[in-house]
């Protein structure tokens, strides 16, 4: 396969970025979406020319390290992957294909196609966890039944594997879905009642400082969200907050 | 009797007329040793860590019988005194792990067994751990290296404690550490299942799943706190998997005959790792974990003989620090990595451990490699990397290749369908050759049997590398159970195919979706393509029952360390031990090391060791920027990884590993003069942070050709082509049942063996068989 590539390059943060074009051949539609860029990035190296910069790591879908916007969607043009599982049989030969980092205000841009994106974990230490001490004498695993509805329920909101791709669709840069998935995960499980007003409050509050916008329910990021993280977990954490402001 | 002699000598670093007199150099300790049988005389130089002034030296000290080189102006000269003593008392471990290869366990490993019976041993022990008082944790710093299971679970309970923590990563954030990536389950003995499992059991499917070649203490304690970590993680709200009555669920993993294995669908990793991620986000709120995200540790840094400090580089902006602390966790994972091709993160690297290496910790086994049997197989030379299909998938899936030679050739030329294929003339390969444990024997055993029926030519795809797994029965079965559960017609099969496919699709929905997806092919319809990969390292640092490695203050845990796999692991193992080690066993055992820090006080970061650590640092960081070279970082990693996979792969051979080594060797020259690194060392510069990566492959490579060649027999993962039965099973040797721990000593090829030998009283040793 033969492609155009349209990508964003950008020095480091305080830099101005632009578009830079570039051309590559002999591209296998059974390479994956950062294996073709890595057979750039050689190219490039070869060149004297610096390589593009994005963020990678497990590269089987499951680290949310990748992120790309891809022709404008998040992930590109594939369904419930992430970019590593993306591959170029997706793709036509001689097709022009736009490459940009995930935007956001609460995102900025580190270098090229990488951006910082650890106002996730600055939300997650705001209340993202059970105040449990590690001490080998919690009760038995066995003692509380959970429902395995809403055990199911709980796991499905856990997938979720922040990387981001809902704010990056969503625009209004809401970080809704990404909140919602970790609330709803602790509010299904028992184990997680006890603070639960605390942690539902802590968290929106952090959101907002860091910046992310508000949902208006367009549902874009449950469409391009990797995981398939369901826009059910917004509304779980809406009532929730709702709930606490009242009983406070 | 062999004759030994022992001198001192200074480090010059250059001509000795440049030097002042008051100028500091390192003492050299040489070991000479005769060897009986070859008559050759053998010279051990080590390092004291211990500075003398130029002046100090030349007024005779070192000709004193005290041997007192470090003068009483110097505060410490009393510590640093102790510590040459203490070297040369030493000397005869040195000359024992010398003078006959075969026999001599090297007393300089003192593993800190407890006495006692097996199962009293931890109580007991942790009864007897001196403790560090809340008020003096407070003024106590602990360096955590890697944020995967057994770092972030070690980083979370240190702060709990009250210790202060400082943890780095190389990631974005902690919860993307490789753990993550783990799908299929953690072990624990709990028996809910009530089928007869045990403390014991556990214990005895690890050692035997581990050819014999684990510490029976540090398994028997791992077996016993693993029920200890389901109860943690469930109270920290991870999801397990659950049944209608709202209890835990399991399933089997291979090697065991119980249903021990707690998931969560195909994602156990990223749910225990979350768990994990959250109790250190709790401590990093309030301020007890100091996080450094994309921060990598270039060096560890040894004062006065202790390890009190690391080295990074912030990848954001290439800036180098200085980190001190009364101790230094490495959890920095395995080195798979060193075959290029591997089912670990492109990040995953040995640079942690190997500089720990380097510094004076010894390494162990680094041939026990894991080859899984479940990855997705190799489909061209851009391949950056290999996916694994969980273990879990043989619970339901059926292994098998075609029996007949001119289907294979119809398969890959694309004109016969493999469910075109009848029953007779599939060859079930496990299932006919180990009918006890069948689709469910051990790792290594599952993948040499695929590689044996592809070398024979009945691999199915075009690389001739690949076999099914085939989910068609399980699909039936599944099918006829819920069409009896429904009431439904059993004899309907479209009905039963859709039943049991949903029911595939529950348990392993994620791991078809991946394969769909890299594969472009349905495995609900046809069966899935595998072959072995790389996938996980039993070999690495070695650690006493502490986890503490041979230098004082310096920790291994989680993969990073070697202890309790022997040279096989057993699926759903590595969860159960990062989370063993992090949550249940270092934070206690640390206390025994630091409960004599509480008078230290801070650690200076600016002391000459520091000062020099960073140094070298940087030169090798500004070496790699200005190389005038052409080849990219990629070129010889793929180089290396070849070289490991062909001559130290699945199969090896004497021959093979010794052309490994000299090739390596080469490799590595090779790669110091033609390398190119672009870009700036100040910025994000994603090819320099490579580059230091793949340097300590270069080295680590070697020492595992050298470990392999070494280790004349078959076990576990270690498959010596010259030590096999007729039936091409592993031919252990019982003179080879210890650990192998390398002293580093210049290049990786002059590497010291240290043996620990391993006893069995609570086991008995037998063949290890599956049929």
């Amino acid at each position: 396969m033969k492609l155009k590539l349209k990508i964003w390059r950008q020095k480091n943060a305080k830099s101005k970025g632009k578009i830079v074009n570039y051309d590559i051949d002999n591209i296998s539609p059974d390479m994956s979406f950062l294996e073709m860029l890595d057979v750039l990035n050689a190219d490039l190296i070869l060149k004297n020319d610096e390589p593009v910069s994005f963020d990678h790591d497990c590269r089987e879908g499951i680290c949310g390290s990748c992120s790309l916007f891809i022709n404008g969607q998040a992930h590109g043009p594939d369904r419930l992957v992430t970019t590593c599982q993306l591959h170029m049989r997706k793709f036509n030969d001689g097709d022009t294909i736009y490459i940009e980092p995930f935007r956001a205000k609460a995102f900025p841009v580190i270098k090229d196609l990488v951006v910082d994106r650890s106002a996730f974990d600055r939300i997650q230490h705001a209340g993202g966890y059970i105040s449990i001490n590690t001490s080998g004498n919690t009760q038995d695993a066995n003692s509380i039944p959970v429902n395995k509805n809403d055990a199911d329920l709980a796991f499905d909101a856990a997938t979720c594997i922040g990387c981001g791709a809902c704010v990056a669709t969503c625009k209004n840069s809401s970080a809704m879905l990404f909140v919602g998935a970790k609330v709803s995960q602790y509010s299904l499980l028992p184990q997680g009642q006890t603070e639960a007003s605390r942690r539902v409050v802590n968290m929106v509050n952090q959101m907002d400082l860091e910046g992310f916008g508000n949902c208006s329910n367009t549902g874009a990021c449950e469409v391009e969200c990797p995981k398939g993280i369901s826009l059910d977990n917004i509304a779980r954490m809406n009532r929730d907050f709702i709930k606490a402001k009242i009983s406070s | 009797m062999s004759k030994k002699k022992l001198t001192y000598s200074l480090n010059y670093r250059k001509p000795k007329a440049q030097y002042n007199s008051s100028d500091e150099l390192m003492i050299c300790i040489r070991y000479y040793h005769k060897c009986n049988t070859t008559n050759k005389t053998k010279v051990i130089k080590k390092s004291t860590g211990i500075k003398c002034k130029l002046n100090d030296w030349n007024s005779d000290w070192h000709k004193t019988p005290l041997r007192r080189p470090v003068k009483d102006t110097d505060p410490n000269h009393k510590k640093k005194n102790k510590l040459l003593k203490d070297q040369v008392k030493n000397f005869d471990f040195f000359d024992s792990s010398i003078s006959s290869p075969n026999n001599n366990f090297s007393s300089a490993l003192n593993s800190k067994l407890p006495v006692g019976s097996i199962d009293k041993k931890w109580i007991n022990y942790k009864n007897s751990i001196n403790l560090v008082s809340p008020a003096n944790k407070r003024n106590i710093d602990v360096i955590v290296v890697g944020t995967g299971l057994a770092g972030g679970s070690a980083a979370a309970t240190l702060a709990e404690l009250g210790y202060n923590v400082k943890t780095f990563c190389f990631q974005d954030s902690p919860r993307r550490a490789h753990s993550i990536a783990a799908q299929g389950g953690i072990n624990a003995a709990k028996n809910y299942q009530g089928d007869g499992d045990s403390t014991y059991r556990l214990f005895y499917d690890t050692v035997k799943g581990g050819d014999y070649r684990s510490r029976e203490d540090n398994v028997y304690r791992l077996a016993e706190v693993s029920a200890n970590i389901i109860d943690q993680c469930v109270a920290q709200g991870v999801p397990f998997a659950r049944d209608y009555g709202g209890l835990l669920d399991n399933r089997s993993f291979g090697g065991v005959l119980v249903s021990r294995t707690f998931y969560a669908k195909g994602q156990t990793g990223q749910q225990l790792l979350l768990g994990a991620y959250s109790a250190m986000n709790r401590q990093i709120a309030r301020g007890k974990i100091k996080m450094y995200n994309r921060h990598e540790m270039l060096d560890v840094v040894i004062v006065d003989g202790k390890a009190r400090g690391i080295i990074t580089r912030n990848l954001i902006n290439g800036k180098i620090d200085r980190h001190s602390a009364h101790a230094v966790v490495i959890a920095s994972g395995g080195y798979g990595n060193v075959f290029y091709l591997s089912t670990n993160a492109m990040g995953s690297n040995v640079t942690a451990a190997w500089k720990a290496h380097k510094r004076g910790a010894f390494f162990a086994n680094p041939c026990f490699t894991q080859i899984h049997p479940t990855c997705i197989p190799v489909s061209g030379d851009h391949q950056s990397k290999l996916t694994l299909m969980s273990e879990s998938l043989r619970n339901d899936g059926r292994i098998w290749v075609p029996k007949i030679i001119d289907d294979v050739v119809k398969i890959r030329n694309g004109n016969l369908s493999p469910t075109e294929i009848s029953e007779e003339n599939r060859d079930y390969f496990l299932e006919r050759r180990y009918p006890a444990f069948g689709n469910l024997v051990p790792r290594d055993v599952a993948s040499r049997a695929a590689k044996e029926r592809c070398d024979a030519g009945f691999g199915i795809n075009k690389t001739g590398e690949a076999v099914y797994l085939d989910f068609a029965s399980a699909i039936t079965r599944y099918g006829k159970e819920q069409a009896l559960v429904n009431g439904q017609d059993e004899s309907d099969k479209t009905n039963i195919e859709k039943l049991g496919k949903e029911i595939i699709k529950k348990k392993y929905g994620n791991l078809f979706q991946m394969y769909e997806k890299i594969v472009d092919q349905n495995p609900y319809e046809t069966p899935m393509m595998i072959y072995p990969a790389v996938h996980y390292t039993m070999g690495g640092i070695w650690v006493d029952y502490n986890l503490m490695t041979t230098v004082p203050g310096l920790y291994a845990i989680g993969e990073a360390n070697f202890s309790d796999h022997g040279a096989n692991r057993l699926g759903a193992s590595a969860l159960m031990q990062g989370l063993a080690d992090g949550y249940f066993v270092l934070p206690y055992t640390i206390g025994e090391y630091l409960s004599d820090e509480i008078s230290t006080g801070p650690i200076p970061n600016d002391s000459e060791e520091f000062i020099n650590a960073e140094k070298e640092s940087i030169e090798k960081l500004d070496f790699f920027i200005n190389n005038n070279g052409s080849k990219s970082v990629d070129y010889f990693h793929k180089k290396l990884g070849k070289i490991m996979w062909n001559k130290c792969g699945m199969a090896r051979n004497k021959k093979d590993l010794e052309l490994a080594i000299t090739e390596i060797s080469n490799l590595r020259n090779q790669f110091y003069k033609e390398l190119k690194v672009p870009g700036d060392k100040n910025e994000f510069n994603e090819e320099l942070a490579k580059a230091g990566r793949v340097a300590d492959f270069l080295e680590l490579g070697e020492l595992f050709a050298k470990d392999a060649l070494d280790r004349e027999e078959s076990c576990g993962g270690h498959f010596r082509e010259e030590y096999q039965t007729k039936e091409g099973e592993a031919t252990r040797k019982k003179e080879f049942q210890f650990v192998s721990a390398w002293e580093h000593i210049g290049e990786p090829k002059n590497a010291i063996l240290h043996k620990e030998k391993l006893d069995y009283k609570n086991i008995e040793v037998k063949e290890r068989s599956y049929k």
